[in-house]
């Protein structure tokens, strides 16, 4: 199949790894990978923070730069909930019928990494080889806007000699939550604490994600504290192999 | 004044909400404040965890609550629709049944009504339950500018009371306060309290239950909240754990009941699905211990029902907002709250605390009043997946960012910040200008690989975590450079 990676501005500035992991697993799989050159951002911030009518300019950009793709792919649920439920909905509100009817059309055939895997590849098993002990964090976006269910903990399970292990208070938000983070940073750092001591507590030595904004929260935290604990994104588990 | 638009309803808008809906301080001030105190966070986490676990086996015993839900929310939204309709009719049946039904626009129009009517009555002490409308309306202090004393009948109330505090939860308003505080304050502010009193909790209900009895028995008004008020039938609900209310609802020789004109429902049978879903999201049971039903005058007691708009036709007025007013105050959403468990109520600075409040308060005042309130929550979305009206509180808060940066009240340079991110990543070359940029940071951190301080607005992040250092290129140099077959 060709998918496009849609790599988040996140991924693509701060930890392009996981892209290359993405494209890595993907074309394990047998798939041809193709990386749109004008993408950018989906906006997120600006749909978040209340300057939705700012970020018009940037979904129509994305719209634009992603009209080719047959299928897309990202390694963020909230970066895909963005483009799904945020880019048809802001482009109505701003008078703009075109570009809602396209920006609905890519958001139904944009799909998170495990969605991807799962519902459209139908795999589970994906031939990841990765012998440590993890823990997952399941995001409150893959988890309620997205409704990922299990498919991530599937894909994990089915990794060779990887242990998975409980994280206390999994579904409990990370306190991350985007300029959340610098409005309320007091709020947001009692929430992380919270969030590492769960870490800890669950003894594994890597805890994985399906967002890296998340786990830049996450992992920002536990080096805060010295912790030799990893923060490792599920695409670089998945893409690891002997 | 502006008519609603939508649905069938055509009620004239009234000015904001005031009373005790607005911080005096902007909630990340007030919010730093809370999550310092470490009492208050282990008492908030303590309970939350608590009363989630219990409303989780609640809900689960129910195959149908899915249904349950959607039917609460729709029977909602045609309450909101055809609100004209519902409280005319409300108001036909009240009075037809002896009652009398006062129309209040605002908290000041509410209190002077309602201090007017225990003043005819020659009345100095109300017993009250049922509060937080007539919290929001600061009934009490009204009642006591005018020599008149109101004693809260529900404990948790009693308890807030008592120690001259304010309410941090719908449902359990002392949340914030454990045994030894309770005891502490009933030692100091209870009249005839044993001085030997214990923490115990029997102990502390049947200190209350006394004090309280005596109450009860002088009383010759008492003044309470609804629930609901069922438009068919005119008739009131009071639903509640202690059987306090059901004393005060029944013992006084006049009852005045202050009720958001948004409380009512046009069936007895809207009821069947209500208070299923109701007890299950709030305290976790199947039936709470209480309920108690009256319509109109009943003998040896005058009926008055005081409608409080409040802000309340404002939030109609707004599609994108008004299903706030679908709200059933369960204080599920506090409970499953994060931001919630870590602050507690009293950081929100409105008796509307938590997620339903952080949409409900805004609106009844109007954004300008409270515009850091949309700001306080990460989107998390477990507000919404608890909710037994399926209110979806993190797009309604968007919203209502939205109304707080088109109002102008965010800082300049955060307006200028999202423009000038808006416009570099509208075009790739400008953001590859900018990845080029944010590589010189790679000057920062080399020494740990992680960056551990920045200056002003980034130090709020680097006060308490790291940031990676950033990589030598991106992903998309990466790409082109190599990636690329």
């Amino acid at each position: 199949m060709r998918i496009s990676l849609m790599a988040t501005c996140l991924v693509d500035a701060m930890f392009p790894d996981v892209g290359r992991a993405t494209v890595g697993l993907l074309r394990r799989l047998g798939h041809r990978v193709e990386v749109p050159a004008e993408q950018t951002c989906c906006g997120q911030m600006h749909l978040n923070t209340g300057y939705g009518p700012r970020a018009l300019g940037v979904v129509r950009h994305h719209v634009t730069a992603f009209a080719g793709a047959e299928v897309v792919v990202a390694p963020s649920a909230s970066c895909v909930a963005s483009v799904r439920h945020g880019h048809a909905a802001l482009a109505r509100a701003a008078g703009e019928p075109g570009l809602a009817a396209e920006a609905e059309a890519l958001g139904a055939r944009t799909h998170e990494l495990s969605e991807l895997l799962v519902d459209v590849l139908g795999v589970t098993e994906v031939g990841a080889w990765y012998p440590h002990r993890v823990t997952w964090h399941p995001t409150c976006h893959s988890l309620r806007l997205l409704q990922v269910g299990d498919r991530p903990r599937r894909l994990l399970e089915a990794v060779e000699d990887l242990e998975l292990v409980e994280l206390p208070g999994a579904e409990q938000c990370c306190g991350f939550g985007g300029t959340f983070a610098l409005k309320n940073p007091a709020v947001s750092s009692a929430m992380l604490d919270d969030k590492v001591r769960h870490v800890l507590d669950s003894g594994a030595a890597v805890c994985s994600a399906g967002d890296s904004s998340c786990l830049m929260q996450i992992g920002g935290g536990l080096t805060r504290r010295s912790s030799p604990v990893r923060t490792v994104h599920l695409a670089e588990i998945l893409a690891s192999s002997r | 004044m502006n008519a609603a638009d939508g649905g069938a309803t055509r009620i004239p808008v009234s000015t904001p909400g005031v009373g005790h809906l607005r911080a005096e301080r902007p909630f990340p001030t007030s919010a730093r404040e809370a999550v310092a105190d470490r009492a208050l966070r282990a008492n908030l986490t303590a309970a939350t965890t608590r009363i989630r676990a219990k409303r989780d086996a609640a809900v689960a015993e129910v195959p149908d609550w899915a249904e349950l839900r959607a039917a609460g929310a729709a029977i909602k939204d045609d309450v909101l629709a055809h609100l004209d309709t519902y409280l005319v009719r409300l108001e036909e049946q009240v009075t037809a049944r002896g009652g009398t039904v006062h129309w209040a626009a605002d908290a000041a129009e509410a209190d002077r009504i309602v201090v007017e009517l225990v003043t005819a009555t020659g009345a100095s002490e109300v017993v009250k339950v049922k509060s937080m409308t007539t919290m929001e309306i600061g009934l009490n202090e009204a009642l006591a500018a005018a020599g008149i004393e109101a004693v809260e009948t529900d404990l948790a109330e009693l308890i807030v009371q008592l120690g001259d505090d304010w309410p941090s939860h719908f449902l359990v308003p002392a949340i914030h306060r454990n045994r030894r505080e309770i005891r502490d304050i009933f030692l100091s502010a209870m009249p005839g309290v044993d001085p030997g009193l214990s923490e115990d909790p029997a102990a502390l209900a049947e200190a209350a239950r006394a004090y309280l009895r005596a109450r009860f028995l002088s009383a010759r008004v008492a003044v309470s909240g609804a629930n609901f008020a069922v438009a068919e039938t005119g008739t009131l609900a009071v639903v509640e754990s202690e059987g306090n209310g059901r004393m005060c609802l029944t013992l006084p020789e006049t009852l005045i009941t202050v009720m958001g004109i948004e409380k009512l429902v046009p069936r007895w049978a809207d009821l069947e699905v209500l208070m299923q879903l109701l007890p299950r999201s709030s305290t976790a049971e199947r039936m709470n211990p209480y309920t108690s039903f009256w319509s109109g005058s009943t003998e040896g007691q005058a009926f008055h029902l005081v409608l409080v708009d409040n802000g309340r036709t404002a939030t109609l007025a707004d599609p994108d907002g008004r299903a706030a007013l679908r709200c059933i105050r369960c204080s599920a959403c506090l409970n499953v709250c994060p931001v919630y468990e870590r602050v507690g109520g009293h950081a929100y600075g409105s008796v509307y605390p938590g997620p339903i409040g952080a949409v409900l308060s805004p609106q009844l005042t109007g954004v300008a009043a409270n515009p850091t309130l949309p700001f306080a929550s990460t989107l998390c979305g477990a507000c919404y997946e608890v909710c037994p009206v399926a209110i979806d509180i993190p797009t309604m808060l968007v919203h209502l960012r939205e109304r707080v940066v088109a109002s102008g009240a965010e800082p300049a340079a955060e307006r200028a910040g999202m423009a000038a991110l808006a416009w570099v990543m509208s075009r790739r070359r400008r953001f590859d200008v900018a990845l080029a940029g944010l590589r010189t940071g790679r000057l920062l951190g080399r020494r740990h690989g992680r960056v551990r301080r920045l200056p002003p607005p980034l130090s709020a992040w680097t006060a308490t975590r790291d940031l990676p250092r950033p990589p030598e290129r991106s992903f998309l140099d990466w790409w082109d450079e190599e990636g690329r077959r």
